[in-house]
């Protein structure tokens, strides 16, 4: 049998089994912990901090530390969120999110983010970049203004080979997430059609189809994100 | 007590927030009520004849106008709210603000197919009786302190309406979640 522990989440008493990351042992417990970067059944890799919780005063990600016996983590405090939330704004700010001309808005789990946290307004100046929208492949578009380069799609979309349809190109605050010419062109429905699911933005659509769901049939029309945990 | 006094305007907006504004139905009339406006494209004021407590700022800076109207609103309101997304962070008119401004004319007025070969003696529009066009589309608060922030692409006339009473009544937000929405 495998080693069940104890832990708290603030302060509710939780048991999950040894070792597994905290993100998932708060699942098991029905608490939820914002996410982003994280993509269920892929490795998790920490990057976009959103999971972030404090545990002995320090911050860790969710998705990646190991939970431990007597941990006492805390998750849904006021530091915490709005840690979280600049994060959020962030990414705002940082490409170009005109959600009211996105095909992806109501659906989209940045956007969803910001509607829990109640974003009005980032903190940080717009910086409105020069990004591109790649429209050479037969199935999907990539758009770069959206792409918050959380890497789901490189982590998930490969070929029957094992490689990656998407990759990194360039350096730092100009890394881009690009489309293989190649392996793009063979792209299959299927995987084309996981690639859009997969990315939490609007980053990745589908050609010839934009709008399909009517407002208010959307995924976050009526409840926030994380709304399917009792906590 | 005298009632409080609303002023409204639109600067590179595309006047949806303000049709959203009169879509508090049956409402209006109630705000009438409530409020008294001033200067506002809906009661066609055009110059403030009082100073005002709350003002609504529609659209985001797109030149030397709107730059100049905005200010005049923060000197002469108490509350400044961006209401919508235009306000709020540029909007659809921002879709030009990664492009040098430089490039957009010449697409506009020399290049763009509606344009070529007939402008042959390659004028851009400088009179000065024109507002300048700035270098980019700046949200409101990038330009003086906007007090309040309502999003929406337009927002909602339930946000519009639970706003400006909780502001008159000096009453907390009602902030459903379905009323905070981008687009
Ligand atoms: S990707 Fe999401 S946050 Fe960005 S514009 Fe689209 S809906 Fe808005
Ligand atoms: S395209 Fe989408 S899934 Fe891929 S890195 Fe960008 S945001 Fe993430
Ligand atoms: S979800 Fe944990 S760092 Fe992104």
């Amino acid at each position: 049998m495998a080693d069940i522990i104890n832990f708290t989440i603030d302060g509710k008493e939780c048991m999950a089994e040894k070792g597994i990351f905290i993100l998932q042992a708060a699942k098991e417990n029905d608490i939820y912990i914002p996410s982003l970067c994280n993509y269920e059944g892929v490795k998790p890799q920490g990057s976009c901090r959103i999971c972030s919780i404090k545990t002995n005063g320090q911050f860790v990600t969710a998705c990646t530390t190991p939970v431990a016996d007597g941990m006492e983590i805390e998750n849904n405090t006021d530091e915490i969120n709005d840690m979280r939330k600049s994060i959020i704004e962030l990414l705002f700010v940082e490409g170009n999110h005109f959600c009211p001309a996105c095909e992806m808005s109501g659906d989209c789990e940045l956007q969803a983010l910001a509607y829990r946290f109640q974003m009005m307004v980032p903190r940080f100046i717009y910086q409105f970049p020069l990004r591109e929208i790649d429209a050479r492949h037969p199935k999907i578009l990539k758009d770069q203004n959206r792409c918050i380069r959380c890497k789901r799609c490189i982590r998930t979309i490969k070929d029957e080979k094992g490689r990656s349809v998407f990759a990194f190109y360039g350096r730092g605050k100009n890394i881009e997430v690009n489309v293989d010419p190649v392996l793009g062109s063979k792209l299959t429905d299927k995987l084309a059609a996981k690639a859009i699911e997969v990315c939490p933005v609007g980053s990745i659509l589908p050609r010839e189809k934009g709008f399909r769901t009517p407002i208010g049939q959307r995924k976050f029309d009526h409840e926030p994100i994380g709304s399917e945990y009792k906590h | 007590m005298s009632k409080p006094v609303i002023a409204t305007a639109t600067l590179a907006g595309c006047f949806g927030c303000h049709m959203s504004l009169l879509d508090i139905d049956e409402k209006i009339l109630d705000l009438i009520e409530l409020v008294e406006f001033n200067k506002s494209p809906i009661d066609d004021i055009k110059n403030f004849t009082k100073k005002c407590d709350i003002g609504l700022i529609e659209g985001g800076c797109c030149n030397s106008e709107n730059v100049h109207v905005l200010k005049d609103f923060r000197n002469n309101c108490k509350i400044l709210i961006s209401f919508g997304e235009c306000a709020i962070m540029g909007g659809l008119p921002a879709f030009r603000n990664p492009i040098p401004i430089k490039e957009c004319l010449e697409e506009a007025y020399l290049n763009g197919p509606s344009v070529k070969g007939h402008n042959e003696s390659g004028i851009l529009p400088n009179d000065d009786e024109i507002p300048m066009m700035l270098d980019k589309v700046y949200p409101c608060h990038e330009i003086v302190k906007i007090d309040y922030f309502l999003p929406g692409c337009p927002p909602s006339a339930e946000l519009i309406w639970n706003a400006l009473t909780a502001l008159i009544s000096g009453k907390e937000m009602n902030l459903p979640y379905e009323v905070i929405k981008f687009d």
